[in-house]
């Protein structure tokens, strides 16, 4: 057999073609359930290390449950809208006209507190970035934030994924009074005692004002929600405040 | 042809070759883009090992298995197809089951498929040989691909963030207390490439024939 006629030549190309994409299509096709559920656990081992709960990822998928106790999905004028807000993929929302974003919510409860966790995503030096930031009851003060990333340079902007600058935001505040000023990250350190600014990480100041710029776009699609909630939560913290004065005027008269 | 033995002498030279005289990193400069990038931590450097390991193996197995059947004019896309058949399943196998490791090495997986070392081998040796010389010559290269980039990311971890796999090693033998600092500039590519070039220089000492004459 002449292994270099033309129609060899083509005859040969045609079957590899067809036999390599057939292998790798059910390849991926068998294996596509196995890499879905280990990007779902990631999500979720994120979604609660974000509330302080570190567990590995095979363990997630049962705390996610026993903590989170709401998802909902809502749009850019704080309104709850019908979906999943779990499926919601923030890659292509972003994308999106902010009146047609559809941002996912998750509630959290743990050890009776209440906590909002918020998905961040944004853009790095070479590629998306992502997150999730958890906020207290009061809507205000950061209780966690996890954050990820998908190609920063190692060593430098990959840093954002360690404990050291996630901490940072634990205790920090969105709010000042009744205006939203966003959490900031402050190439050569933040003032001692700021309290809407964390340290930037030397060597990655592109990925570190990604990650404000995250910050800012994503909380700020949230604010009416926030504005809603606001007078509601007041109210509880109000007549939370009253019953332990009641309590402190029980004392003195007792 | 004689019929010797898969593990006779001058077959083993086919392993043994490539990871010193022959080294298709430091005596034939390939791959060098993937030596650069993914040494600055010892794990990641494994895992690119045995994947281009298993990646030029069985490729090497295949191409070998087909050369009487490849025509000749295509032959250099039957390689590259073969190839980035396997990359692509290493890459979805380890997004399957050790997806730590894959997001680790995230996109360097893929570009196993632009080792110049694996197309080098295909064509070189995989085409002319039989199965069982190509597996071995596969085997050779990748670990001679292997052991130069263990070498430079060893160093470049120990110097560049006092750590080996992870672990604090500096940190605990006390160094930081007689005032060391970490050398950022090991992490990154340009300390790469003179970490390369000095295990280079290093082997040229130790090694007379490789180096030219006047």
């Amino acid at each position: 057999m002449d292994v270099n006629k033309n129609s060899y030549t083509f005859g040969f190309a045609a079957i590899m073609v067809i036999i390599v994409a057939a292998l790798l299509s059910s390849a991926a096709i068998g294996l596509k359930p196995f890499q879905d559920r280990n990007i779902e656990l990631e999500k979720k081992q994120n979604i609660l290390s974000s509330v302080g709960i570190e567990i590995d990822r095979d363990g997630a998928e049962e705390l996610y449950s026993q903590y989170i106790k709401s998802e909902l999905v809502l749009n850019n004028k704080g309104e709850e809208i019908e979906g999943s807000a779990f499926d919601i993929d923030l890659g292509t929302e972003v994308k999106k006209e902010a009146d047609a974003q559809l941002l996912p919510l998750f509630i959290s409860e743990v050890d009776g507190k209440t906590r909002y966790i918020i998905p961040l995503r944004g853009k790095g030096l070479w590629g998306p970035i992502w997150g999730f930031i958890s906020l207290e009851d009061d809507l205000n003060k950061v209780y966690g934030a996890v954050f990820d990333h998908k190609g920063e340079t190692p060593g430098l902007g990959s840093e954002i994924n360690k404990a050291f600058f996630q901490d940072a935001f634990a205790g920090k505040a969105i709010f000042e009074g009744d205006n939203f000023t966003s959490i900031t990250v402050i190439k050569g350190g933040a003032p001692e005692g700021d309290m809407h600014g964390v340290d930037a990480i030397s060597g990655g100041t592109i990925t570190s004002d990604g990650v404000t710029d995250m910050l800012l776009e994503r909380l700020t699609m949230y604010l009416p929600y926030f504005n809603k909630m606001k007078p509601a939560i007041e109210v509880e913290q109000l007549m939370a405040e009253m019953d332990s004065v009641v309590t402190v005027n029980d004392s003195i008269t007792q | 042809m004689s019929k010797d033995s898969l593990f006779s002498k001058k077959n083993m030279k086919l392993l043994s070759d490539p990871l010193n005289d022959n080294n298709p990193i430091t005596v034939q400069v390939l791959g060098i883009c993937s030596a650069l990038a993914i040494t600055v931590q010892l794990k990641p450097a494994i895992v690119m090992a045995i994947s281009v390991m298993v990646v030029l193996s069985v490729a090497n197995v295949l191409i070998s298995l087909l050369r009487n059947l490849i025509p000749s004019r295509i032959r250099i896309i039957v390689q590259l197809v073969v190839i980035a058949a396997l990359v692509i399943l290493v890459d979805q196998v380890l997004k399957a089951f050790v997806y730590d490791v894959s997001k680790e090495l995230s996109v360097f997986v893929g570009l196993i498929i632009t080792n110049c070392i694996i197309m080098g081998r295909l064509e070189a040796f995989a085409l002319g040989n039989t199965p069982g010389k190509a597996f071995l010559d596969g085997l050779g290269n990748s670990f001679g691909y292997g052991i130069i980039l263990i070498i430079v990311a060893f160093f470049r971890e120990l110097l560049g963030s006092g750590t080996l796999f992870g672990f604090p090693v500096l940190e605990s033998l006390g160094v930081y207390e007689l005032g060391y600092e970490n050398n950022g500039m090991m992490i990154l590519p340009p300390m790469a490439l003179i970490t390369l070039g000095v295990v280079i220089w290093i082997q040229r000492i130790k090694n007379s024939k490789l180096v030219e004459s006047k």
